[in-house]
């Protein structure tokens, strides 16, 4: 045992990589996280006006993150298991208590006031309801029976529709993929998924035919958004002339005029994306697309790796919703998807998404350090 | 068995997720693929298109700024409006040396540094394409020398905006309130596109809490604008709609009248119109010039605002804090009659002080020798202290409490301005929850005669004074009688009132004695009672600053300034059929009787129409 522990002293690859090892984080991640970080404060501080201001606060709330980040490392994969249903309960409450709260002060509330500092209960949920959902399969055999995939399905509903009650769209769909993800990792069968996506496609005439012209407008303006040129179609109008008049090169680093010029809404926070598009053209958007693949299948392989059920099912479905929040953003941004806010992952301005993120890489993280027994290569 | 059964099961178990782990990366790859293909699509195949977009003509939404509503009073005077000024204003992205071109406008124009550090935090929140104000209201002066050398600023330019203007300055600050410079937390909270256009919004007062109504809707003009933004165009626009025009309930001469009989003093007064809940008089003194605080006040003047003694942005009538003293009698003289802790009849001895059983401690009257034998109006009529420490022994804190609550007091009175103090209502438990201490008899009593914790605020204190009026039916009090423009809000005169029960017999009682106040030869302000043909109901008070030790004898001329007395003095008018409420608090005036009653004295007789020319020759 003690020759071992040696042994492992002599060949240090260095002295950061010991340091970020004792420390329970994995080096390819972090260093892929790093150079995201990086690359969001150069786009925040074109597209944000040249606001020295917002980089700052940008920075706290990075450093903040990975603090949290390495916290989480820090935990064994079985205590979150055995927090699980706890953690998830308790979101659920605290989604409750916004809904409720909502209903005295007027509008929308995601919010929860807690005096010393402000909390979005849903951001919890997104990790909590993957947590959840995997706790509960793991405790079954698995590919997943008939009951289980019931409960496991309220277990992702409940929570799905009381954020689609704030309302907040965006975050609702990523809670729901979280544990859809979890659903598809854990076996459901391509039978199953084929038919449900069938019944939902036929359902949608059905659905058509009772709805109200009114309604029926909203539903067209939010598949088309060009068809409303002053609302919601106006970003994206103004989002593709950006990211296509940055060519194949771009306009370079500060060089972007629509945002400057205000034509590009939110440019720093939803539609970033169209802002680092045009200063730095398709070459940029690739590299910036294989970092975020480098990223997801990192994870993925973490997943692969990992030793018991419920922590491959965590980490698998937390790596696939990563990617869900890259292409759902991207998405929108291009116009290939209709607007719904959410924002680019680890770029986007804005604390508690990036907190979320990397509380989740922790957890990764967490399970990847935590093997009880070594692989043997 | 069954353990090679789970571990068969576990093979299978991964196998299955491994297969899974493989699917999701090739839908990874695939999706990727897609978002891939489309920015090819618009990178490379439509570049030429979208440059063309982005380069030669684009379409830029620009704000068009609402005028704000403008502020009346009751009968039109103007409070507050817009008035055309001349700011100097910069936009960066036509400049290429902004910290030059900012130390040659300083210097010509002796700008302050506070002015430019305040230019460069507004112009980083803003497109470097926005023009922002450097200078606002530039004297005549200031546009000549800059207009002589303005072909060597480009980039830099004189621009007509509106101003917000307050042609009554102090005299109704504390009502009207002020605009000023949207700051960064407000910047927060504000609807962005609403106030993309606009600079200011309101701070305080009227301006403040009716901020929506009067800021208006923000409108959009599309522009064709050319390759230097240059707008060269206009496809389509969106008016925007003017901010509603506010009619307050205040009447602005009575509101001058009761600010100047204040005098050198600080106070306040406030007068309700009982029928209606109208708020007539709002007056705190000393006041300040909001002018300043529109265009960005000096540091200095702030800072001569903020320290100075007589605290002038202070709003007394909404945030004082004052004990009550002898105001409080008629409410705790009904609650003794509604309780039947005593009779209109009841008479009681007053020697010129008052004992609780087996305590040596005198609580002394203010009349030395005392008032000999009193009944209740008796008792109010000279503001006899024994009587009511007697009567608040009877009553006990609990139920006085209870009482004082229906009438408002140790809570909010609800009209229409922010920052409103609830004063202070003492009770068991809160001297429990707040002190961690009982509560002890002798508080009882000088909680009887408007002392000790108790704590009211002018506007509360005219509220209650009007409920009392209105024969216990509750009046809110509110300013902002109508909007007009653009659509004339039905006018809310009656608002309706929830009522205490209290019996009518009762509430005659203490009028009568109030009546007495003023017209009784032996009351306490029999001074305002001449040449009127009406009468008027009141009480006065005296609230102690500081306590006089056991032995020691009062003297109000060796002692400080800052030490004397409160004067305080509620009244309403004409006691058979009440019009107008009004409470005074002059800080240190020492008398109610003869400071506070006067200026109450004044603000009825003009809104009532009494012989007003008579007394000023």
């Amino acid at each position: 045992m003690k020759t071992e522990t040696r042994s492992e002293q002599f060949h240090p690859p260095s002295v950061i990589g010991n340091i970020l090892r004792k420390l329970h984080i994995d080096i390819p991640l972090f260093i892929g996280l790093s150079l995201i970080s990086l690359l969001s404060f150069i786009i925040l501080y074109s597209a944000g006006s040249q606001d020295m201001d917002v980089l700052i606060r940008q920075a706290a709330r990075v450093g903040l993150a990975f603090l949290l980040m390495t916290a989480l490392a820090h935990v064994d994969p079985y205590q979150f298991k055995r927090y699980s249903a706890l953690l998830f309960g308790l979101g659920i409450l605290l989604l409750v208590a916004v809904l409720v709260m909502g209903q005295f002060g007027k509008g929308a509330q995601r919010w929860l006031d807690l005096g010393f500092f402000r909390f979005q209960p849903s951001e919890m949920i997104k990790i909590t309801t993957p947590m959840m959902v995997a706790w509960y399969l793991a405790e079954h055999a698995l590919p997943p029976k008939p009951k289980q995939l019931l409960i496991a399905s309220i277990l992702i509903i409940v929570p799905t529709l009381l954020i689609a009650k704030q309302p907040d769209l965006g975050t609702a769909l990523l809670v729901a993929s979280s544990g859809a993800a979890v659903l598809f990792f854990a076996g459901l069968s391509w039978r199953f998924m084929l038919a449900i996506s069938t019944v939902l496609a036929g359902l949608t005439p059905i659905l058509w035919h009772f709805m109200r012209p009114y309604q029926r407008d909203r539903v067209l303006t939010f598949l088309n958004p060009e068809a409303d040129p002053l609302g919601r179609g106006y970003h994206i109008i103004q989002s593709k002339i950006a990211i296509g008049s940055g060519g194949i090169y771009g306009k370079g680093w500060l060089g972007s005029t629509q945002s400057e010029l205000d034509f590009l809404p939110e440019s720093s926070t939803d539609f970033i994306f169209a802002v680092f598009a045009e200063e730095f053209g398709l070459f940029g958007c690739l590299g910036l697309l294989s970092l975020y693949l480098l990223i997801i299948s990192r994870c993925l392989y973490i997943a692969s790796q990992a030793q018991d059920t419920y922590s491959r099912l965590l980490a698998s479905s937390l790596a696939f919703t990563f990617f869900v929040y890259v292409f759902v953003n991207i998405g929108m941004v291009i116009g290939v998807l209709p607007v719904v806010g959410v924002p680019l992952p680890l770029i986007s301005y804005g604390g508690t998404s990036i907190v979320t993120l990397l509380a989740g890489f922790g957890i990764l993280m967490s399970i990847h350090t935590h093997k009880k027994f070594l692989p043997h290569s | 068995m069954s353990r090679i059964y789970t571990i068969k099961n576990k093979l299978v178990e991964s196998r299955l997720f491994l297969n899974r782990i493989i699917a999701a990366f090739i839908v990874v790859l695939l999706l990727t693929s897609g978002l891939i293909i489309r920015l090819v699509y618009l990178q490379i195949v439509g570049h030429e298109h979208y440059a063309t977009l982005a380069k030669d003509n684009s379409i830029k939404i620009e704000p068009l700024v609402p005028t704000r509503g403008i502020i009346y009073d009751r009968h039109g005077k103007v409070l507050a409006d817009n008035t055309q000024s001349f700011s100097l204003e910069l936009i960066p992205e036509q400049i290429s040396d902004l910290n030059d071109t900012l130390l040659r406008l300083q210097k010509l124009l002796n700008i302050s540094d506070e002015k430019i550090d305040q230019y460069q935090k507004q112009r980083k929140r803003q497109k470097r394409f926005v023009s922002t104000p450097l200078l606002i209201s530039m004297t005549d002066e200031e546009i000549a020398k800059f207009a002589v050398v303005r072909p060597y600023f480009p980039g830099v330019d004189i621009q007509a905006r509106l101003v917000r203007h307050y042609p009554y300055a102090e005299l109704a600050s504390h009502v009207v309130g002020y605009v000023g410079r949207i700051n960064e937390a407000e910047m927060k909270s504000l609807p962005i596109a609403e106030y993309r256009g606009s600079s200011h919004v309101g701070k305080i007062g009227i301006e403040n809490t009716y901020e929506t109504e009067l800021h208006g809707k923000t409108g959009y003009a599309e522009i064709e604008t050319n390759v230097q933004a240059r707008a060269i165009n206009t496809v389509n626009s969106v008016p925007p709609v003017a901010g509603e025009n506010l009619y307050l309930t205040l009447d602005i001469d009575l509101q001058k009248t009761a600010y100047d009989a204040l005098g050198t003093f600080n106070g306040a007064v406030v007068a309700i119109d009982i029928k209606t809940g109208g708020v007539l008089v709002f007056a705190s003194r000393p006041g300040f010039d909001p002018n300043p605080f529109v265009i960005g006040i000096a540091n200095d003047a702030y800072q001569a605002l903020q320290s100075s003694e007589n605290q002038p942005l202070y709003n007394r009538a909404l945030r004082g804090l004052y004990p009550p003293g002898s105001t409080i009698k008629p409410f705790i003289a009904l609650a003794g009659l509604e309780y039947n802790a005593i009779n209109a009849e009841h008479k009681l001895f007053c020697p010129g002080y008052y004992q609780l059983p087996n305590v040596s401690h005198h609580y002394r009257d203010w009349k030395k020798g005392g008032h000999g034998s009193v009944n209740i109006t008796e008792a109010i009529t000279q503001s006899c202290d024994v009587y009511f420490y007697s009567l608040a022994s009877m009553l006990g804190i609990d139920r006085m409490h209870s009482f004082l609550q229906h009438f408002g007091f140790g809570e909010k009175s609800g009209i229409d301005l922010s920052g409103e103090k609830p004063g202070l209502l003492p009770s068991r438990e809160w001297k429990r929850s707040q002190r961690n201490q009982s509560w002890y008899p002798g508080e009882t009593l000088i909680t009887g005669i408007g002392q000790g914790f108790l704590q009211v605020t002018p506007i509360q204190l005219a509220k209650a004074t009007a409920t009392l009026a209105n024969k216990g039916n509750i009046v809110t009090p509110f300013l902002v009688k109508n909007t007009v423009n653009p659509n004339p809000i039905e006018p809310d005169t009656e608002r309706p009132p929830s009522n205490i029960t209290v019996k009518p017999e009762n509430i005659s009682s203490i009028i009568s004695a109030m009546v007495n106040v003023i017209h009784d030869p032996h009351g306490t302000a029999k001074s305002i009672g001449k040449d009127i043909n009406y009468q008027i109901a009141g009480k006065t008070g005296t609230a102690q600053v500081f306590n006089i030790k056991q032995d020691a004898k009062y003297n109000e001329n060796d002692i400080d300034f800052k030490l004397r007395d409160h004067a305080l003095f509620i009244s309403f008018a004409p006691a058979d059929d009440p019009k107008i409420a009004v409470a005074v608090i002059v800080e240190n005036g020492g008398h109610g009787g003869s400071v506070a009653a006067p200026i109450a004295g004044q603000v009825i007789k003009q809104f009532l129409g009494g012989n007003n020319e008579n007394r000023n020759p």
